[in-house]
């Protein structure tokens, strides 16, 4: 594989997990305030740096198939999550992903939240809001650099595609103030978890022993199958027009951790 | 021993997720897999996209009965 897909591969995957960073930091910086919101995202900064520092290397050790296996197998149960909750969203059975209603509640916890300091941190709240926010969304980025990068003994690429979707998603955001709320994530994440399967299929058979037919290019005739596969469980799955999804999250929590 | 749990509970929820069935069975068929190409020198390419994408209709019919 050439850098290119990889590169786009990690760049549209790191985006979804950036905007959604992304409307947590808005929402902390906006409503509370922007000094203890940077300072929750440094220190998230820091840690993620910590820890690429010390899986990165490691990781990278490894011998190309056992590496394959491993990581195959974690990317195609971390694929199939994806293209999962992306499948019942899309077939009524889950809520869609929403930045716009994110960022409101998350707005409203915020300025409900009584302002607390401690240490050189003046808003706790708005600290640990960033913090959790830019960690959890951070340590995808991070999964998905390092199993892309380290399989195709080019982590540079990876990290290009990633430093630039967070790059992108942030200036747009600077430019704009709000969430990128008409982004479309749900069709964005189905994508993602279309690829991250696909890959996990390909590494994790690849590293139990299995030669595929015509080798690399067999990525290219799995890709469309499991996209045609997710497309037929959302056809077949599709819950009639004017019945009610499921009860959409409600803590500034439970939406870090739903996507 | 809380931190510890908690931390296990993170990774768990965040590389595993909703349902750990999808997890056993890519397991499973990775194992069959390596199992059947060093052991019966079968090239089975085509063993782990058919158990990955019946684990995943599996979970969705699951899901949407509950």
């Amino acid at each position: 594989m050439t850098a290119l897909p990889l590169i786009l591969t990690v760049f549209v995957a790191c985006a979804v997990e950036a905007i959604e960073a992304l409307t947590i930091v808005l929402a902390a910086g906006l409503t509370r305030e922007w000094r203890s919101t940077f300072q929750g995202m440094a220190v998230a900064l820091v840690v993620l740096a910590a820890i690429v520092a010390a899986l990165g290397p490691t990781i990278t050790l490894l011998p190309l198939t056992a590496l394959r296996l491993v990581v195959g197998a974690l990317l195609a149960i971390f694929g199939l999550q994806w293209l999962r909750k992306a499948i019942l969203r899309a077939t009524g059975y889950k809520s869609l992903h929403d930045e716009a209603s994110a960022y409101l509640r998350e707005v409203a916890a915020a300025k409900a939240a009584a302002t607390s300091s401690r240490g050189r941190v003046r808003d706790w709240y708005a600290f640990t809001l960033s913090f959790k926010g830019v960690l959890l969304e951070g340590l995808e980025v991070i999964f998905i650099v390092i199993t892309f990068g380290a399989n195709q003994r080019n982590v540079g690429a990876a990290v290009i595609g990633a430093a630039a979707a967070v790059v992108v998603v942030a200036v747009t955001g600077v430019l704009v103030r709000a969430p990128l709320a008409k982004v479309p994530e749900n069709a964005l994440k189905f994508a993602v978890g279309i690829m991250l399967t696909s890959f996990g299929i390909f590494w994790g058979a690849e590293g139990a022993g299995v030669t595929w037919p015509g080798n690399d290019a067999a990525l290219l005739v799995l890709v469309p199958v499991v996209a045609l596969v997710g497309l037929c469980y959302t056809v077949l799955l599709r819950r009639p027009q004017g019945v009610r999804p499921a009860s959409a999250p409600t803590s500034a929590s439970e939406e870090v951790t739903s996507s | 021993m809380r931190r510890l749990k908690s931390i296990g509970a993170f990774w768990y929820d965040f590389v595993v997720g909703d349902d750990w069935r999808v997890a056993v069975v890519v397991v499973a068929a990775l194992a069959l897999t390596a199992l059947l190409v060093h052991a019966a020198g079968a090239n089975v390419w085509w063993l782990l996209p058919v158990c990955v994408f019946a684990a995943l209709g599996w979970s969705l019919r699951r899901a949407t009965r509950s």
